[in-house]
C-alpha cells in the first residue's frame, strides 16, 4: 500500500540533515535519493527512515556514513573514452594557447576523473602550467581522491579506457601495484587543490578554462541543475570549456544562451565571448 | 483502493527480450494513450541500438529516455545503456549512474520500484523473458502499490528464469503469453 509515510520521512530527514549539518539534498532528484536512503537504512541497521533521522540528529558520527550513501558515485578512469579523445584532439589545442590554465573537476568523488585529466594533461605537456581544482561535498570522497589508490581489478578497465581515449603512454607508468591495489603517482596531484565545495550552496571561487562535471547534474532537479550551470557560466573564462556527462545537456537551462556546442556528441560546450 | 485508469506500462526484459518486444510494441497504435517505459539489459559499452531498431517497426513514438523529461502518453521510452532509469513523483524521468543493481545498469527493479512510487495503481508492470531475477522486487512493489502485475508465461518464454522469479515474488501476477499480453495492452489503451 502507498501511504506516503515513507516519502514524508525522507522529506523530514533531508530537512534535518540540512538544518543540523547544512548538507542540502532537498532538491536532489528524489527517486534516486530515496533509493540511496532506503539502502542506507537497511545497511546501517535502522528499522525506519525516522529512526535513522533520530540517529543522525543525536550522533554526528553517523553523518559521514550517511553521506557515503548519499553522494558516492561509481566512476572509472577515462570513463567514456571518446570524451577524453575529444578533449585531447579538440579542446587541448585551444588550451595550449594560454600561458597558465585552471581546470575544475566539480563533484570529483573518489578522483577517477581528476587523475584521468591529470594524465591527459601530462601526456600533452600541459601539466606544468595547469592548476587543478577537485571539489566534492563529501570529505571522505575528497580523502580518497587525494590518496589516489584504486583496486587493481578496476585498473584493467581503466587501462582499456585510457588506450581507447588515445593515450600516448602506458597507464602502468602512473601507478605502482601492491597488495591488489594501484597507488597513483603523487606527482599527478602536486598541482591539485582538493576542496570542499557544494554546487548547491557555494559560490564561484576562481576563473576556469575547463570545467568537467559529468554525471553529477542528473542527480539534481531542474532548478538545482540550473543553479549549477549558472555557477559554471560565471566561473568560466570567455571561450572556456564545460564538459558534461553523456546524457546531460544544457538544452533546458536558462543559461543555455551563454554557451555554444563545441563537440556536440561529447557534451562539450564553450562559453560565448559575451 | 479504487481502480483508476491505467496511465503507464513499465516493462523489463533481458535475454530474448528484443524478440519479445518486437512482437508486442509494433502492435500498439500511433494514438496509444499510455506511456511505455522499457528497460532491456544491454552491454554497457554499446550504444543502445534498440531505439532505431524498434522505432523503425513501431507506430507509436519510440525514443531514448532523457534526464528530467516529462513522461508523455503514446511514447515508448528506453533506458539508455549504462544508466538506470527512474520515474519521479511529478511524472518526469531521471537517469542515474549509481552502482549496478542485480549486476545490471539499467536495472529493471530500479525502474519498476520508482514507477510504482510515481504511478501507484495507474501502472501496469510487465516482466518478460530473461535469465536472471532482476524485476522480481520491482514487480512486487507495483502490486503492493495497487498496480497491475504481469509476467510472460515462463513455459513459453525464451528464458524462463526472470518471469518465474517475478511470479514467485509476486504470486498474484497475471501470467500471459506474448499474444495474450499484446491484446491485454491494446485493451488497456482502448478502455
Amino acid at each position: 500500500m502507498r501511504d506516503g509515510v515513507e516519502d514524508l520521512e525522507i522529506q523530514l530527514l533531508l530537512e534535518a540533515l540540512y538544518q543540523r549539518y547544512h548538507y542540502d539534498f532537498r532538491r536532489y532528484a528524489r527517486a534516486s535519493t530515496k533509493r540511496r536512503l532506503l539502502l542506507a537504512r537497511d545497511r546501517l541497521g535502522f528499522d525506519s527512515v525516522s529512526m535513522m533521522q533520530a540517529g543522525l540528529l543525536h550522533d554526528p558520527a553517523l553523518l559521514p556514513r550517511l553521506l557515503d550513501f548519499l553522494t558516492v558515485q561509481v566512476s572509472e578512469m577515462f570513463r567514456d573514452p571518446s570524451y577524453f579523445r575529444a578533449l585531447r584532439e579538440q579542446v587541448l589545442p585551444h588550451l595550449r594557447t594560454y600561458p597558465s590554465l585552471k581546470v575544475w573537476v566539480a563533484g570529483c568523488s573518489n578522483g577517477e576523473e581528476l587523475y584521468s585529466l591529470a594524465i591527459l594533461f601530462r601526456e600533452e605537456g600541459l601539466d606544468q602550467r595547469t592548476l587543478f581544482y577537485a571539489t566534492d561535498i563529501n570529505p571522505s570522497a575528497l580523502q580518497a581522491a587525494e590518496a589516489g589508490v584504486y583496486p587493481l581489478d578496476q585498473v584493467r578497465k581503466f587501462t582499456q579506457n585510457h588506450q581507447k581515449s588515445g593515450g600516448k603512454s602506458s597507464l602502468s607508468e602512473y601507478y605502482t601495484a601492491d597488495y591488489g591495489r594501484a597507488a597513483f603517482d603523487k606527482t599527478l596531484r602536486s598541482r591539485v587543490v582538493f576542496s570542499d565545495h557544494s554546487l548547491v550552496t557555494d559560490a564561484v571561487f576562481a576563473e576556469m578554462h575547463l570545467i568537467s562535471c559529468r554525471n553529477v547534474l542528473i542527480y539534481f532537479d531542474r532548478a538545482l541543475q540550473d543553479r549549477a550551470i549558472g555557477l559554471f557560466r560565471d566561473s568560466l573564462a570567455r571561450k572556456g570549456f564545460l564538459g558534461l556527462g553523456s546524457k546531460e545537456n544544457l538544452r533546458f537551462s536558462s543559461h543555455a544562451a551563454a554557451f555554444s556546442d563545441f563537440v556536440r556528441e561529447e557534451k562539450i560546450y564553450q562559453r560565448r565571448e559575451s | 483502493m479504487t481502480a483508476g485508469p491505467i496511465k503507464a506500462v513499465a516493462i523489463g526484459a533481458s535475454a530474448g527480450g528484443v524478440q519479445a518486444l518486437l512482437q508486442i510494441l509494433p502492435a500498439l497504435p500511433a494514438t496509444y494513450p499510455l506511456s511505455v517505459l522499457v528497460v532491456v539489459h544491454v552491454p554497457p559499452d554499446r550504444e543502445n541500438a534498440l531505439v532505431p531498431l524498434l522505432g523503425g517497426k513501431c507506430r507509436v513514438a519510440v525514443k531514448e529516455a532523457e534526464d528530467k523529461e516529462p513522461v508523455r502518453p503514446g511514447v515508448v521510452y528506453f533506458a539508455p545503456s549504462d544508466y538506470h532509469l527512474l520515474v519521479e513523483a511529478d511524472g518526469s524521468l531521471s537517469l542515474s549512474s549509481d552502482e549496478l543493481v542485480n549486476l545490471s545498469r539499467p536495472s529493471i527493479d530500479v525502474l519498476l520500484e520508482s514507477a510504482a512510487d510515481a504511478f501507484g495503481p495507474a501502472l501496469v508492470g510487465v516482466v518478460l523473458t530473461g535469465a536472471n531475477d532482476d524485476g522480481a522486487r520491482g514487480l512486487r512493489a507495483i502490486a503492493d502499490a495497487g498496480g497491475q502485475a504481469v509476467v510472460e508465461d515462463p513455459a513459453s518464454a525464451y528464458a524462463a528464469t526472470m518471469p518465474a522469479a517475478a511470479l514467485q515474488a509476486c504470486p498474484k501476477a497475471k501470467v500471459m503469453t506474448l499474444e495474450t499480453m499484446t491484446s491485454y495492452l491494446l485493451q488497456l489503451g482502448a478502455a
